[in-house]
This record gives structure tokens, sequence and C-alpha cells, in this order.
């Protein structure tokens, strides 16, 4: 909505991470996107995680598809690269990469047209593989940029802007990335900070395929009366299963907790999540019960959100392809080039 | 009269697909090479995994002449009753059929211009054999055995391959010896041993090798440094990706660790597979994929992407037969348009179009120094005829003192160095601009990279200058692609010629015989052979050159000409078109009888493909 640029200007008092950053840093360009848009709180919600996180912003690469979501990765991280690249193709192209450079952060970032519509096979792909990313859906259930149609996350039943129903059955993509082996999965609202920042943090520090769906209305073509991806009817039907308290190696601090109320998690990078079951019947380890979880939320038309699954005995796609820990953008002829000497056995061999 | 002649014939085997006559009749092949007579094996054979017909077909040519070289062959090895009449029809007068004779042949089913040789293969190998399946494989290797015997061919010569095919297995080395002697010794008994087609040991072969173009291809992708290879199985470019993989597990594990120096990825479509190589090429690692038409056909978009956010990218084209599924095992040269053309929008793409295997590994490796360099897709052009065909070629070479050419990447050294960084910016005038790697500099040099347009500094912009700016540069880039890009070849007649004749690619095999047939009819020709897009001005100059200029090529709609005449600028009034399509490889009495029926002063009947 805006056309100026982000003043320069920083107070000298702002406040720094442990690398010396602040916030700022961790920005990119001004939002082109609607006044209200759910997807700037989620921007907003990645800076904050990766400036608490203190991720060095060079380490980590951004990459989206097309559509309003895969416009974002301009307004977060402005000294990551990043990767714009084709509708529906960010999971191959964030595949490459990480087959490219084993060492880097990988954020994904989609929307449910890109993701659930057109990208539904790469989507279901990139999650058997175990890349290890943080792979986020903007969903807010419409194509906005060509100005209000469907996507296959739209409930079926509910209405357009322009007052059609969505006629077939939706896309649960929480559900399917559990079923296709990714090792973390949540579901956030674009609305709820405090929930998405941690949920985050903690994506950030998983050694696999993490992915969030996050609830993100569309204030100008989703948000209406009928519609289930408004603001009112996600904050009416919003049901939290979990709440992650998001701690770092570095803090330690001290939560008390009553017995059983919370589960400890070490992260990959050392960092701890504590995990508080808000519902007392749900086992985050148990893919079943995950799917169960949704399938019972969907009768009942709530939205479960927080941590769904969580399996942090991971094997990922390098451990899988067995690769070497050196990023293999890094190797040379010394490495690569088997030399003259073993093409003239080559050779011999084909006489 | 029976034919004599000796390492001069063409002998077809005609098999059931999936009756394990491949290895035997490869060994075949290898004996007459070991023997130093140039050989051309060529598999003819459906989309099917078994109980189709597949042929295989060995020309032996003391002259090195190693195109297919059409027409009915010389001797039939007839193993399947299935296409058993129209394989015997084929057969050149005077030619030979060799038959399982365990069942009486009707005499309908024969000739009286041939000379028919029967031996009870299935008799002697059930007499021999209980197993079902060693009954098959052995009658195969039983008749190698006799082949040996009527054709001269040493039969130590084949023990000691036996040897080195099953080294370690000495029960199968056994085995399969005992198969040869079989047939070889009953052949001995049976007939007048040997016939008027003759191996002798010869010095013709020299150094050379017996290679797959895919396999070469792959080869060059290792030698090249690729890193990471995705890709979607498709016939015929499958066994590039298998043997890169082989090759790899041979040659890139790291020695210390056991890790691999090397990610291979089967990808769940065409289109993830090039996704992969443009995210991996983007992130700094050498990255390819290898696929046929139909895989070109869904990788548009990303070639578009690549192209435009200039994103080095490695492709190996097997081409076959098109359009749709087209004819999936058959061999053409009809994706040239395609690929040149690849994406929406205004763009155009490097091609190196090898004309064998040495070409095929020296053009792969050196694809990837190109892409990097000119941060673009290349695309290597093999055809099935070159990539799951064996061809005679010099011995694979490599230059120890060479090194990869990573292009313009800037190092966070020279990042704090430079006064400012822009990636679309021409900083040296050849349209090629710099780039920095995700993950180097930790406050400069990140930009974002996008199919949409943008200035000079990478930012978003629909305004018409900048993208024009970019544009332009990127057709000067195209001109600095075509400085880089390998020359054309010149076959000279020797003396002034008025004939001019353009072929590349696979054609090549071919292009010597069909020279030294049209000399022999006073048609003295030169030939230049193409060798990459964009083309090489040398190629208007031979043109302009020549009274007469023929382009041969394997499509129908004459790609080459077109690109010609686009790239070029040359009138295709000039260009007299000979195409070949049917599937079959280009055989050089097609193209010299092409050649001599248009200059004929009278019009001429059409050429009509030859279907043999």
């Amino acid at each position: 909505m805006t056309f100026q640029g982000k003043p320069k200007f920083r107070h000298p008092s702002i406040p720094t991470n442990t690398l010396g950053f602040t916030r700022r840093d961790y920005e990119g360009s001004m939002s082109t996107l609607c006044a209200g848009c759910g997807h700037d709180s989620i921007t907003a919600a990645i800076v904050h995680a990766c400036f608490e996180l203190a991720l060095p912003p060079h380490r980590v690469a951004k990459l989206s598809g097309i559509g309003c979501s895969s416009k974002t990765p301009t307004y977060m991280l402005g000294q990551s690269h990043g990767f714009n690249s084709v509708h529906g193709r960010m999971p191959s192209v964030l595949t490459g990469a990480y087959l490219a450079n084993r060492e880097l952060a990988y954020l994904g970032v989609s929307g449910d047209g890109d993701t659930a519509s057109i990208g539904l096979g790469q989507f279901c792909h990139v999650m058997r593989r175990g890349v290890r990313m943080v792979y986020i859906v903007e969903n807010n259930g419409v194509y906005g940029l060509t100005k209000g149609q469907f996507s296959a996350t739209a409930d079926r039943g509910s209405k357009s802007k322009k007052g059609a129903r969505a006629a077939d059955e939706p896309i649960d993509l929480a559900a399917l990335a559990i079923q296709l082996g990714a090792t973390f999965v949540a579901r956030s609202f674009s609305g709820d900070k405090g929930q998405l920042v941690p949920l985050l943090k903690a994506a950030f520090g998983h050694r696999g395929a993490a992915f969030i769906d996050v609830i993100s209305p569309c204030v100008t073509f989703n948000n209406h009366e009928g519609s289930t991806k408004s603001y009112d009817y996600v904050r009416e039907h919003n049901i939290a299963v979990s709440a992650l308290d998001f701690i770092t190696g570095r803090e330690p601090i001290e939560i008390d907790y009553a017995e059983g109320a919370a589960l400890a998690v070490t992260m990959h990078d050392g960092a701890t999540i504590h995990l508080r079951k808000l519902d007392a019947e749900h086992d985050f380890s148990d893919r079943a019960a995950a799917l169960t979880l949704l399938e019972r939320c969907r009768e009942t038309g709530e939205i479960p959100t927080g941590l769904l699954y969580l399996d942090d005995d991971v094997e990922e796609l390098h451990d899988t392809l067995g690769t070497t820990a050196r990023p293999l953008n890094a190797l040379t002829e010394a490495e690569l080039c088997p030399g003259a000497k073993a093409l003239e056995a080559i050779n011999r061999g084909l006489r | 009269m029976p034919i004599e002649a000796t390492n001069d014939f063409v002998i077809r085997f005609a098999n059931v697909n999936g009756s394990g006559s491949a290895s035997a009749n490869l060994l075949f092949a290898k004996a007459i090479l070991r023997m130093g007579a140039p050989i051309a094996p060529r598999n003819i054979f459906p989309s099917n995994i078994q109980g189709l017909p597949t042929w295989y077909e060995v020309r032996v040519s003391e002259r090195g002449f190693l195109g297919a070289r059409g027409g009915g062959a010389d001797m039939l090895v007839a193993m399947n009753a299935q296409t058993f009449a129209q394989d015997v029809a084929a057969l050149s007068v005077g030619g030979y059929l060799f038959y399982d004779s365990t069942r009486p042949l009707p005499p309908t089913m024969t000739r009286g211009d041939i000379a028919v040789i029967g031996m009870p293969l299935t008799e002697l190998c059930a007499a021999r054999y209980s197993d079902p399946r060693q009954r098959q494989l052995y009658r195969n290797m039983a008749y190698v055995g006799a082949l040996a015997a009527l054709l001269d061919i040493e039969v130590g010569v084949l023990e000691e391959l036996i040897a080195e095919r099953f080294k370690g297995k000495d029960k199968l080395i056994e085995a399969n010896a005992r198969a040869l002697r079989l047939g070889f010794d009953d052949a001995k008994t049976r007939f007048a041993c040997p016939l008027g087609l003759r191996v002798r040991r010869s010095e013709a072969v020299g150094d050379r090798i017996l290679v797959e173009g895919n396999y070469a291809s792959a080869l060059g992708a290792l030698y090249g440094g690729a890193t990471v290879c995705a890709w979607y199985p498709i016939t015929p470019s499958t066994s590039v990706a298998e043997s890169f993989e082989r090759l790899a597990g041979r040659y890139r594990v790291d020695p210390a660790t056991g890790g691999k120096n090397v990610a291979i990825v089967q990808a769940e479509d065409e289109i993830a597979a090039i996704g992969m190589v443009v995210g991996a090429g983007w992130n700094g690692a050498r990255a390819f994929t290898a696929t046929s038409g139909p895989g070109v056909s869904l990788m548009q978009e990303f070639f578009g992407l690549a192209y435009f956010a200039e994103v080095p990218v490695v492709v190996v084209d097997v081409q076959r037969g098109g359009p749709s599924t087209g004819m999936p095992t058959r061999t053409q040269q009809s994706d040239l348009i395609l690929c040149a053309f690849a994406s929406h929008g205004d763009t155009k793409h490097v091609l190196l179009i090898p004309d064998g295997p040495g070409e095929a590994f020296e053009f792969t490796a050196a694809a990837f120094d190109l892409a990097e360099r000119l941060q673009t897709p290349v695309f290597v052009m093999l055809d099935l005829d070159i990539g799951m065909n064996s061809h005679l070629t010099e011995p694979f070479r490599w230059d120890d003192e060479r090194l990869y050419d990573r292009g313009k990447v800037l190092s966070p050294r020279q990042l704090d160095e430079i006064v400012e960084f822009g990636r679309y910016k021409d900083v040296d005038g050849d349209g090629v601009p710099y780039r920095t790697l995700p993950g180097g500099h930790p406050t400069l040099g990140a930009y974002f990279t996008r199919g949409t347009s943008r200035d000079r500094y990478a930012r978003y912009t629909e305004d018409p200058a900048p993208y024009v700016d970019n544009m332009e540069r990127l057709a000067l880039k195209f001109e600095t692609a075509r400085r880089l890009a390998p020359a054309p070849v010149l076959t000279s007649a020797g003396a002034p010629a008025p004939i001019g004749i353009v072929h590349f690619g696979s054609t090549a095999a071919a292009m010597d015989e069909a020279l030294a047939l049209l000399a022999d009819a006073g048609l003295a020709a030169d030939a230049l052979r193409i060798r990459a897009f964009p083309l090489s001005p040398d190629i208007a100059g031979f043109v302009r050159a020549h009274e007469r200029v023929f382009v041969v090529e394997q499509n129908r709609d004459a790609q080459m000409k077109t690109l010609m005449t686009s790239d070029l600028g040359l009138d295709p009034a000039d260009l007299t078109s000979i195409l070949h399509f049917g599937g079959s490889p280009i055989t050089a009495r097609f193209i010299a009888d092409a050649v001599a029926a248009r200059l004929k002063p009278a019009a001429a009947p059409p050429i009509l493909e030859d279907v043999t």
C-alpha cells in the first residue's frame, strides 16, 4: 500500500542481538501488500524470530513461488539472498539450493494457491524428501493478485466476496504434511504473534522439514461474512492445542510448569523448546494422533493451532543421500575431477 | 552367388526383447573390435520390456565408415519367429540366413537367392541344459559360437571377453565358455567354415574405444565437476543419469569420510528436476539434468526463468522421435527449435551439438564452464543414435592442468574492494554481469533473484527503459556466447568444390562415406559440421562460398535451416534441405542419393524417406 521508502534513521539505543544486529537489519524493503494484510504480520513475526535467534542474515536463503505471499521475502531479511521463482515450484528450487549448500538456513515462503493448487505435487515431494527447511504457507484461501478466486484450501461452502460458494473439498496442508513425512508440523494465525514467533524459532532449529500453515486473512478479498479465513472467523474458531516457550541454549530461563504439563525438547542447534499441552489428550509425537486431532476439528469446525506434530529423530535429505559434510558448491577440481590417469583406465575398459 | 566380403559387411540379429540376447550380441561385436576391425553396432528396439521384436545390427567396415549403411543386411541371425518373414525379405541378394532349425523351415519362408544355414540351436541346448532360462541364455551364447566359426572370428578372443565380463565369477565364465564351444564345434562339423563373409585381423581400430554417447556425456559431467544431478526417467536419456550415478559411486566418494561429493536426486517429474537444477545453479553448484523432448517441453517455464534471472543450468537432451510421445525408441534431431527458444517471451539459449560420444564427453564437460561463464542454460543436444548406441571413437582425454571456469562470481573480499555491486550491471561490456552466492559476505552483495523485470541493481521495475536495457544486455550476452561456442568443422574436398553440405550431430557418422560416394560419382563436395548455437559467422561464409548448399537434418521441418536464416540472416532460397526423419539413423546412401537427385537438371522426383 505504501510507496515510501523506509527511513534510514535509527535510534541510538535501539536494542541489538548477540550479533550486534538490530531488528531493522532483519527487515527488507517496504511492503506493497494491502494495509492490514495478514502476510505483513507474518513477515513481522519472521523478522522478530530471526532477530531474536540472532541468525546471521547472510546465512539465510529465502525462496518463494508466485503470489502475494511469495512477494513477502522482499519485505524481510534484506541482507539475505532471495529467490522469487516460478508459480508452485519453490519446493524444487529450494531443494536444489539445499543440495548445493547444506550449511545455510532455508526459508520457503508460499501461499495456498502456490502450494495447494498449482504446487501441490512439489509440496508433497519436498516433504517426503525431508528437506531441511522452514516452509511457511500464508494461507488465505484466495488468489489475491488476480482478484479473489478460490484456492484449494477454501473450505467447502465458504463464500467468496462476489458471493460464489466453494464447491470442492478443501486440502488440509498440515494433515498432508504429517502424512507425507514432515517432521515438524504446526498451524498458526497471522493475528497471533505470541504463538507464531516461538513456532518459527523452533522451526528454524528443527533438523528436517518444518512446515507451518499460517491462516492469514486477505483483507481485500476474503475477510467478509461467510468466509472461513476472515479475522473474525479465525478468532472465533481458533483453539490452541499447544503453546511453545522457546529457550535458546545461551539464555537459560527457569520456568515452572505443573508436572506433566510441559515437554522439553532440545533442538538441533542446542536450543530447547518447552511444549505445553493445552489439549491434555494430544500426543505430539504420534502421527496418527495428530491426524485424528485435525480430523476431529474439521468435523467441529474448529481451527487447531500450535505445534501439531514433532519428530526430532530426523533423517533429512543429506542423510539419505550420504552427502559429504562440506557444501557441494565449495568443492574444487581436486575433489571433483578424477583426472587423466583415471580416464586412461576408463578408456582401457572400453576397448 | 553368395556375397564374398572381408571386414566389410552388415549382420543383423533379429531377437525377442527381454530374451537376454543383448549381452551375447555385444560380445559378438566386441570380438570383432578386439580383432582390430572397425564396427558400428546399433540397437533397433521397441518401447517395451519383454516380448516385442528387437534388432541389433553390426556393421563391419575396414574403411571406417560407421554410419548406418542402409539397405539390406548381408547376414541375418533370425531368432524371432514373429518377424522371420519380413527379416528374410530384407536380406541382401546373395546374403546368408542363419536360423534355428530345430523346427523345419517351410519352403515358403525362405528365398532362392540367399544361402540358408540352419542349426538346431534349441535342440542342442535342450539336450545340454534342463533349466528353461539357461536354455534361452545359453542358446544366445551358442549362436555366437556358431557365428565365430562361420565368420572366422577367433574363438580365443571371445573366451577372453567372457572372462573379462564375468571376472570373479568362475562358474559363469566356465558355463558361458562351454555354451560358446557348443555352438562353435557344432558349426564346424555341420558347415563348411568360414563362409564368404569373414573377419580378418586388422590394425584399423587403432586405440579407439567403443562407447555409448549417454555414458560419455555422464563421464563429461563427472569430469566437468557436476555436483548436483536431478532427473526424471525418460527414454532415451535415462542412462545418462544412471551412468553418472555409477561413476559418482566410484569416483566421488571421499576416501577419508565416505561422504559423497555429489547429490543425485530422482525427482517426481521433469519440472521438479529442472527446478532443483536451477536452485543448485543459483546457489553455486554445478548442476545438470538429462532428459528428452517431452521433458524439455515440461521444463519450459524454468528455462525462461534461468535465462532471465541468469542462472547457470546444464541440460543434456537426448532427442527422440517427436512430436508428443512420438517414437520414444527412435532417433531424430527435432528438438533444435524447442531448445533454442525454450520458454515464452524473447529467449535464446546456447546449444552444443556433439557428433558422437567423443564430443558428448567434451561438450558436456565444457557446458558447465559455459553455463557458469554466461550464467544461462546450456543444452547438450545428443540424440538416441549417439546416446544409446555404441560408437567407435578416439579415446577420451583430459588435461590435468585444466581448471574449471566458475565465471564471474564475486568473493566476499572482492565485494569489500569494489565501489558498488549491481547484479545486472554490465561491467565488462560482454553482457555478462557479476553475481554473488548466498552465504558469502555478511553484509554486502545480497540481492533478490526474480523472474520479473528489474533494473541493474536487481530492483523490481516495469519501467520501459531499464527493461529494454536489460533485454538488450541479454542479447549482447548471446553475442558473447557466439564467440565462446565451439566453431564448425570443415571437411574439405581438397580441390575447389561447388557443392557445400551443412550437417550436424549424429549425421556426421554417415557423412564421410556420403562424401566418398559423391566423389566416386564425380560430385566433389565440402562439408561443414555445425557444433553450436548461436551459429558461427563461418557458416554464412561457407554458404556464400558454394554454388549449391545442402542442409542435411534428421527432422521434418528443416529446423537447422530455420535457425540459419533467423540467426545468420541467410536467404532460405540459398539452402536446399535434405531431410530424414523416419526414426532410423540417416545413411550415407540416403544423403548421396538425395544430393545427386537434386543436382540432376530435370525435375527430380521427391526424395522419399529411406525406410530400411
